[in-house]
C-alpha cells in the first residue's frame, strides 16, 4: 500500500518544505563556536571544500576553506547556505509508519518495529513474487562507502538484481561512452589542466549555474589568451562572453559535432601520429561523418556554417584544448553517441594525455563520480567491474566472502525499474537518496507506479515527495552527520567529515542498512563498526578494476588534500591526468574511434506540439530540491519554475513577460509564469525541473531512454503553449538584496 | 587558513564580464560575522529580457567619499586603509543624504534599524588579512581581492580607479577591470560587434 496517507497539502503542511532562514538561535545569538570542521559541500560534483562552524551539536555557519586546492574558498550560493539544512524544522528525527488515521499521516514507531516490518515485507514479497520483485533505488549524493554498501546490501542482503541509482539520470551517457572509447569512466584531466588550454569548448553545459567554480578555471585559460566556444540552445551566463557561440536547435549536437569532425578531416587538422599510434577505428568514424557537410549541419542545427567552421578551426589548429560537456548533450536518447562524437574530436586532434588537453564530462551530482564506480548500478560491481563478467564476479565474491552464485546478475535501470513497478512486476521498493517523483520523466506515470507498490521503505532525512508514498520511513543522516569519502568530478577522492551527530532518534544511513541486513539474516556480511572499514573493503574490492582505489587510504586523502584514482598500490602517487603517453585503458592500450551516424531524437515537434521543451537546473536549487527548497534564501533567489520564452514566440502567442502560460505535452500539462528573454532560441522553451506536483517540469517530459546508457531524454520534449489566465510573480532579480525575511 | 593580505595595499577588483549572476556574493555577504544576516552587496540584472548580464556592486570606497561629505551628522568614517564604513549608529539620523548622493548607489537606509548600512569591505576580515566574504566565494572571480602583484601575474585587463560623473571626478579604492587604461566615463556606452547581436542567427536568411 504505497498511496499517500493524506492529501499532498496536508503532508506539506506537516513535513514541509518549510523555509529555514536563520542559523540556530537567530543571527544575533552570539553562540560560542565549539569547532570548525573541514569538509566539503553536500551538493554538486565539484565538491568544494568548506569549513562548517559548530556550536552545541549544530552547524551554525561556514567559513571559506581557502586551503582546499580545487576551490580555494569559492562557493556558489547553495554552498554558502547549505548549513541551514541542519537544525531544520522539517528534519525527520524518528522512524515513521504510514497511518492514514493519524493527523500527520505517519506515526512515529520504534526502530525495532520499522526494521522488522521492512524485513518481513522484503521476504514476503520475494517469496511471493520472486527475488527480483523487490527493488532498491540508491543515489549519489552519498559517500563512496555508502554507495558500496548499498550495492552489497541489495545483492547480498536482499538478494535482488534490481538495484539502480539516480546517476542513471545524470552521468551514465558519459560513463558508457568513456568505457567504450577509452576503457575507463573518469574525467580525463584534473581541472588544473583547463587554464593550460588554448581553446575551451563547452558543449551542453550551463557551467555558470551547474558547476559555477569551473567558470574561474575557464577564465584563467582566457587570461592566458585562450578562446572559448560554447554550444547551447540558450545564451547562458558563461556563454555571454564566448568567442564562438553555437546556439543550436535542441537535439542537434551530433550534427554540429559531426560537421566539426568532417572539417578537421578535410582541412587535415588531424594528429596523424597520435591516431596511428594510440587509436583504432578512425576510418570507420570518418566514414560516418562523410555526409556531415557544413551546409547540412546548418540546415539541421540552425547554426550558421561559418560559426561551426570557426569552432572547428579553433579546435583543430590549437595545440592544446579542453572539451567540457555535461547533461546538455548527455540527456538524450543519443546521449552516448553525443559523448562519443566529442571523444572523436579529442582523439582526432591528439588532445588526450597532455597538459591542457582532454575531453571531460562535468559530473553533476555530489558523488556522481565515486558513486558510479563502486557497485550500486544495476550492471556493475565495485571498482567499476562488470556484473556479467565471471572473473569480475569471482573477485568480488572473494572479497565479500560469499559464493559467486550468491551475487545476482544484471538488473534493470532506474527508469526500467519504475516501468516494471507500473507493470506490476516489481512489488516492493527500498530507496535512499533518490526522489524519483520529482526527478524521473513523466511524473504522472511515476506517481501511479508508486501508488501501485505493495510495500515501500524510504531512508531519508526530510520527507521527500516520493517518500510521501512510503509505508515505512527511516530517519537517516545528513551529509554533515557522518564521515566518509567522495570522489569529485576530477576523479579526486576527498574526505567528508562529520560535524555533528544525527538529531533525535535519527541514525546514520550505514547503521540503518547494516541493521536491516542483520534482520534479513545476512548480518555476517555487514559487521562493520565504522565507515573506514567499508572503505578498506572497497579498496580490496576495487583492486585490479579500472577504478582502482587500492593505494588510497583515508590518511592519505586527508594529508594530500585528495588522491586521484587509479591508485593501484600503496605509495602510488595517484593519477591526476589520465592517458599520459597515449595509454588508454583497453587491453591493447588503444582508444577506439566509434562511428556516430546521425539520428533524430525520440520526440520531435510537430503540428500538434510545435515547440521544443528543454529542462535543466538553476543556480540556487539542486536536483529534486529536497534540501534546497527548504532553505529560505535559496528559495528567494528563484522561488518557482519560470518558462523562458523568446519574444518572437511569445509575440506569436500573445504572451507578455509575467503572463501565465499553459505548457502541454502528450504526457501532461502545467501552468507557469512566462519569462520573455532573447537568450533562448525562438523554437525552444526552457523550464527548470526542481519542483514537485503541479510545478514539476517532468509532468511534460517523456520516458524514452538511450538504448545503451538508459538515460532519459530530458533535453527534448515536444510541447504546445497558450496564454493562461492571470499573472505570475516573475522575480526579476534587479536588486537581489537580503534583509527583511532572512533576518 | 593562513591568508595575509595587507589591506592598505590590497587590490579589490570587479570584472563585470565575468559575473554569472549566481548570487553567491549576496548570500555570503549576509554570513559575515558582523553583517549577521544583512547583505550589503547589490547584484543588479541589467536587462534580463536582452541578456544574462549582471553587475555585482560593492562599495567602491572613494578616496573622497561623497557619502561622508554630505552627511550632516558626520556619521560616516573612513579608516586608515581607505575603507569607508557604515554609518555610526549613535550619530546616524537616517536622513538618507548619503543614499541620494553616492554616485554608485551604494548606501541603503535600513528602516528596521534607522541607520545607513553599506559594504564595509568586511573590515573584520580584511583587517586581519583575510579576503572579504564576496571575493572569497565568487565562483568566477568577478569579485577579486589580493595583492597587486598577484593580479598582474595572473589576470588580463587593466585596473581602473578613476571615474567621471559629469563634472565630478571620483577616485576609488576598489578598481574595475577594463580593457584599456583611462577614466571610466559612465555616460559613454560601448558598442558591441559580436555574435551577441544575433546569437541564434535569426537575421541570417536561411
Amino acid at each position: 500500500m504505497a498511496q499517500i496517507p493524506l492529501t499532498e497539502e496536508a503532508l506539506v503542511e506537516k513535513y514541509g518544505p518549510h523555509l529555514n532562514r536563520t542559523p540556530p538561535g537567530g543571527w544575533d545569538a552570539g553562540l560560542d563556536i565549539d569547532s570548525v570542521v573541514d569538509t566539503h559541500c553536500c551538493f554538486c560534483g565539484q565538491q568544494c571544500g568548506i569549513r562548517l562552524k559548530v556550536s552545541g551539536n549544530q552547524v551554525v555557519g561556514f567559513e571559506p576553506r581557502y586551503d582546499f586546492p580545487f576551490n580555494e574558498g569559492k562557493l556558489c550560493p547553495k554552498g554558502v547556505k547549505r548549513y541551514l539544512q541542519g537544525g531544520h524544522p522539517d528534519r525527520l528525527t524518528d522512524p515513521l509508519e504510514r497511518d492514514p488515521t493519524h493527523p500527520d499521516g505517519f506515526r512515529p514507531v520504534s526502530w525495532d518495529y520499522a526494521m522488522d516490518r521492512t524485513a518481513q515485507e522484503i521476504r514476503r514479497i520475494q517469496e511471493t513474487y520472486g527475488p527480483d520483485s523487490f527493488a532498491v533505488l540508491s543515489g549519489v549524493s552519498i559517500t563512496n562507502e555508502k554507495s558500496y554498501l548499498m550495492g552489497k546490501f541489495a545483492r547480498l542482503g536482499i538478494g535482488t538484481a534490481n538495484l539502480d541509482y539516480n546517476g542513471r539520470l545524470c552521468m551514465v551517457s558519459a560513463g558508457a561512452a568513456g568505457k567504450k572509447a577509452l576503457g575507463v569512466d573518469r574525467a580525463a584531466n584534473p581541472w588544473s589542466d583547463i587554464p593550460l588550454a588554448e581553446v575551451v569548448f563547452v558543449a551542453g553545459a550551463n557551467i555558470a549555474e551547474c558547476a559555477p567554480i569551473t567558470t574561474s578555471y575557464i577564465w584563467r585559460a582566457r587570461d592566458r589568451g585562450g578562446k572559448l566556444i560554447v554550444m547551447d540552445p540558450r545564451v547562458t551566463p558563461a556563454a555571454r562572453t564566448a568567442d564562438v557561440f553555437l546556439g543550436l536547435r535542441p537535439g542537434t549536437d551530433l550534427a554540429v559535432l559531426s560537421a566539426i569532425f568532417r572539417v578537421l578531416i578535410e582541412r587535415d587538422w588531424l594528429d596523424h601520429d597520435f591516431i596511428t599510434a594510440h587509436t583504432v577505428g578512425f576510418d570507420e568514424a570518418a566514414e560516418a561523418v562523410s555526409g556531415a557537410s557544413l551546409s547540412w549541419a546548418e540546415e539541421v542545427s540552425g547554426v550558421p556554417a561559418a560559426r561551426i567552421e570557426q569552432a572547428a578551426e579553433l579546435w583543430g589548429t590549437s595545440a592544446t584544448g579542453m572539451l567540457l560537456h555535461a547533461r546538455g548533450i548527455e540527456h538524450h536518447t543519443k546521449g552516448v553517441d553525443n559523448v562519443l562524437a566529442c571523444i572523436n574530436l579529442g582523439l582526432a586532434t591528439g588532445k588526450y594525455g597532455k597538459p591542457g588537453c582532454g575531453v571531460n564530462t562535468i559530473t553533476g551530482q555530489g558523488n556522481g563520480q565515486g558513486g558510479r564506480e563502486h557497485g550500486h548500478k544495476c550492471d556493475q560491481l565495485p571498482g567499476n567491474r562488470d556484473i556479467t563478467n565471471p572473473e569480475h564476479r569471482e573477485h568480488v565474491a572473494s572479497v565479500w566472502g560469499c559464493d559467486e552464485s550468491e551475487i545476482p546478475g544484471k538488473g534493470l535501470t532506474a527508469q526500467e525499474i519504475m516501468d516494471a513497478i507500473a507493470a506490476g512486476e516489481i512489488k516492493g521498493l527500498l530507496s535512499i537518496c533518490f526522489n524519483p517523483l520529482v526527478s524521473l520523466p513523466d511524473a504522472n506515470f511515476t506517481r501511479a507506479a508508486l501508488d501501485s507498490l505493495e510495500f515501500y521503505t524510504a531512508i531519508d532525512f526530510f520527507l521527500s515527495e516520493t517518500a510521501h508514498h512510503a509505508d515505512i520511513v527511516m530517519a537517516g543522516s545528513l551529509h554533515e552527520e557522518d564521515e566518509g569519502t567522495v570522489t569529485t568530478l576530477e576523479g579526486r577522492v576527498v574526505k567528508v567529515n562529520a560535524a555533528v551527530s544525527p538529531p533525535g532518534n535519527a541514525r546514520r544511513d550505514w547503521e540503518i542498512v547494516c541493521d536491516l541486513a542483520d534482520r534479513l539474516g545476512r548480518g555476517q556480511y555487514f559487521s562493520y563498526t565504522s565507515t573506514e572499514e567499508m572503505f578498506d573493503e572497497l579498496r580490496r574490492a576495487s583492486a585490479g578494476g579500472s577504478a582502482d582505489y587500492t593505494g588510497i587510504t583515508w590518511r592519505r586523502v586527508v594529508d594530500e588534500q585528495g588522491v586521484f584514482w587509479p591508485c593501484p598500490e600503496e605509495g602510488h602517487p595517484g593519477t591526476p591526468r589520465l592517458f599520459e603517453g597515449g595509454r588508454f585503458f583497453h587491453l591493447d592500450g588503444k582508444a577506439r574511434f566509434i562511428p556516430t551516424p546521425w539520428r533524430e531524437s525520440a520526440e520531435l515537434p510537430d503540428e500538434g506540439y510545435p515547440v521544443y521543451l528543454t529542462t535543466g537546473r538553476v543556480i540556487s536549487q539542486y536536483l529534486s530540491g529536497t534540501q534546497t527548497r527548504r532553505i529560505g534564501a535559496l528559495v528567494d533567489q528563484y522561488p518557482e519554475p519560470l518558462c523562458e520564452i523568446h519574444p518572437r514566440l511569445a509575440g506569436e502567442l500573445g504572451i507578455a513577460d509575467g503572463d501565465m502560460v499553459r505548457v502541454e505535452s502528450r504526457r501532461g500539462e502545467m501552468t507557469v509564469p512566462a519569462k520573455v528573454v532573447e537568450t533562448i532560441r525562438p523554437d525552444t522553451v526552457f523550464i527548470p525541473y526542481h519542483w514537485p506536483g503541479d510545478k514539476s517540469a517532468n509532468l511534460l517530459t517523456h520516458r524514452d531512454i538511450d538504448p545503451i546508457s538508459g538515460i532519459p531524454e530530458y533535453k527534448i520534449s515536444a510541447v504546445r503553449l497558450s496564454k493562461a489566465d492571470g499573472r505570475g510573480d516573475v522575480r526579476d532579480d534587479r536588486d537581489l538584496t537580503l534583509h527583511g525575511d532572512n533576518r | 587558513m593562513t591568508l595575509t593580505i595587507d589591506p592598505a595595499t590590497a587590490v579589490f577588483a570587479v570584472d563585470h564580464s565575468r559575473c554569472i549572476g549566481c548570487g553567491a556574493c549576496v548570500q555570503a555577504c549576509a554570513e559575515c560575522d558582523t553583517h549577521r544576516g544583512v547583505s550589503m552587496i547589490h547584484l543588479d540584472t541589467v536587462d534580463r529580457a536582452a541578456s544574462t548580464q549582471t553587475v555585482p556592486q560593492v562599495c567602491m570606497h572613494c578616496e573622497d567619499p561623497t557619502c561622508a561629505e554630505v552627511c550632516p551628522a558626520d556619521a560616516i568614517k573612513q579608516n586608515e586603509d581607505g575603507v569607508v564604513q557604515s554609518s555610526l549608529k549613535p550619530r546616524c539620523i537616517a536622513c538618507s543624504n548619503c543614499v541620494y548622493a553616492c554616485p554608485f548607489g551604494i548606501p541603503k537606509m535600513v528602516t528596521e534599524y534607522e541607520q545607513m548600512m553599506k559594504c564595509d569591505m568586511c573590515y573584520d576580515r580584511t583587517s586581519e588579512g583575510l579576503k572579504p566574504m564576496c571575493a572569497s566565494v565568487c565562483p568566477s572571480e568577478a569579485l577579486w581581492y589580493g595583492t597587486r602583484d598577484e593580479f598582474e601575474r595572473t589576470r588580463r585587463g587593466t585596473l581602473v580607479r578613476d571615474w567621471q560623473f559629469g563634472n565630478q571626478d571620483v577616485r576609488t579604492k576598489v578598481a574595475i577591470v577594463a580593457n584599456e587604461p583611462g577614466t571610466v566615463d559612465v555616460y559613454i556606452g560601448k558598442k558591441s560587434g559580436h555574435w551577441l547581436d544575433d546569437p541564434f542567427a535569426l537575421e541570417t536568411s536561411r
